[in-house]
């Protein structure tokens, strides 16, 4: 197969073929960056913008960089310095950008279906970064890629996410995309976060978390999103950890080669014990050196099937 | 192959990769650092033949890898197929003989490519460009060192490289338009 989508805006849409097609390619990004000099010329010439108008570090800076190692040239957007303040419309933001030339856009907003919303009426190729609750497809795309990496394929793994799910756009992401490489997806949390719809994803769901662990070959932490948490949903932070986190007597009950995973940035002691995150089957960091390599394959893929 | 001609039987390319590899025996000696690339995807039989060629001449191991040079293409933003294949160097390039290998040279630009990613990897000795078929056809001044056999052909022919390891069998065929 090849690649022919000049956006990324989600996981669901996306054949296995497809997501296997981009772990592939980012393999070969991946091997850019241990070289001596870590620049590819593909983008040069290109102008990418990171249009993001809700918070992020870590998502913009990787594809900052991602961007920069493909000689583009990038733009960073960012509400808390720009006219979104000043009453201006998202559409009209990034069609002031596409008048400036931009060829890539990278979005984050909290409107679930931002980046769709944009990929209708923009020339230039759309990325997801982050719409609300909804999808993070970078994210799951280095999180898959990251297992691929450790364990050698994807079917047939017992794949556990903990935390959150309710209202995660990376467990979203993340589910569509292991369900379609024929991973067995648990989710687990709190009932109040983690509801019995899930299962009909495809998902097992279990509020028990010793049940969760137990037979799972990759465990995903997710961060308690503070930010988007309703106090009805949530006793407090103590009490989560309490029933939820990942601390030594639990890892003692999972399978000795089970990966540890969390999407960042990680609360110590609240879903992970600090020593936890820092022990050899974690792979944490791993995941942010790989997702660098994702989103390098994901922009050159997007900008290649461009025809603008 | 339909209306293809076949240019080379599995004998008579054997006995051109090891006549290169005797080539290349002349010109650089058994101490030397060397290894032999094959540009992808084409290039990699021609690369494996030459090493294993060059070991039995040298009675040594000779290091042997692959170069894909997708991403520095010219015709990157022309949006050619995305495809990228793996790239394996065996060991540092810097201050080594490298011996570039393809199955087939026409443009001159995927070796043009595949000098800016061996560029990108460190800075050789020596570069030399060793050639199974030279079909003409040049479109930038890129020549093969060492080559199996030049071929005139029309400019829609196709010149297609079987190797015994991934096509089941070695053999060169022409296939017109």
């Amino acid at each position: 197969m090849s690649w022919t989508r000049p956006h990324l805006l989600d996981i669901e849409s996306l054949s296995a073929d497809e997501i296997l097609y981009i772990l592939d390619t980012s393999r070969e990004f991946k091997a850019v960056g241990q070289r001596s000099i870590k620049k590819s010329p593909v983008l040069l010439g290109k102008t990418v913008v990171n249009l993001f108008a809700e918070p992020s570090t870590r998502t913009r800076i990787s594809f900052e960089l991602a961007a920069t190692r493909l000689s583009a040239d990038i733009v960073n957007f960012t509400t808390e310095a720009s006219s979104l303040r000043k009453g201006e419309t998202l559409k009209d933001t990034a069609l002031n950008l596409e008048a400036l030339k931009a060829d890539i856009f990278i979005v984050r907003h909290e409107a679930c279906g931002a980046a769709h919303f944009l990929a209708r009426f923009l020339k230039g190729s759309v990325i997801n970064a982050g719409d609300g609750a909804h999808g993070h497809p970078t994210q799951a795309l280095l999180d898959v890629f990251t297992i691929r990496e450790h364990k050698g394929k994807i079917a047939g793994l017992n794949v556990t996410i903990l935390g959150d799910i309710l209202y995660s756009r990376v467990a979203r992401s993340n589910i569509w995309a292991l369900l379609k490489l024929g991973a067995n997806v648990t989710l687990c949390g709190p009932s109040t976060l983690v509801p019995k719809v899930f299962e009909k994803m495809g998902c097992r769901v279990t509020w028990d978390i010793d049940d969760a662990i137990a037979s799972a070959d990759v465990i995903n932490l997710l961060r308690i999103q503070h930010e988007r948490q309703r106090a009805t949903m949530f006793p407090g932070i103590n009490e989560y950890a309490k029933l939820f986190s990942l601390n030594h007597e639990r890892l003692a009950k999972t399978r000795p080669d089970a990966l540890i995973m969390h999407p960042g940035p990680i609360n110590r002691g609240v879903e992970i014990a600090s020593d936890i995150a820092d022990c050899k089957r974690s792979v944490i960091l791993d995941q942010v050196t790989n997702g660098l390599a994702v989103r390098m394959a994901v922009l050159y893929l997007v900008n290649q099937a461009n025809p603008n | 192959m339909n209306d293809s001609h076949r240019l080379m039987d599995a004998a008579t390319l054997r006995l051109a990769a090891a006549r290169i590899a005797h080539e290349i025996a002349e010109t650089i000696a058994p101490k030397d650092e060397m290894m032999v690339l094959g540009i992808q995807r084409g290039g990699v039989g021609l690369a494996r033949m030459l090493a294993t060629e060059l070991g039995r001449l040298w009675q040594k191991e000779v290091p042997s890898g692959t170069i894909d040079c997708g991403m520095y293409r010219d015709d990157v933003h022309e949006r050619a197929s995305p495809d990228l294949y793996p790239t394996h160097i065996p060991g540092d390039v810097t201050g080594r003989i490298v011996v570039l290998a393809d199955d087939v040279i026409a443009s001159g630009r995927s070796v043009r490519a595949a000098m800016d990613a061996l560029n990108a990897l460190g800075r050789p000795k020596i570069v030399r460009l060793a050639v199974l078929i030279d079909r003409g056809r040049r479109e930038v001044p890129v020549q093969p060192d060492f080559r199996g056999r030049t071929v005139k052909t029309g400019p829609t022919d196709r010149v297609v490289v079987k190797w015994l390891a991934e096509d089941g069998e070695d053999a060169v065929y022409v296939v017109p338009a």
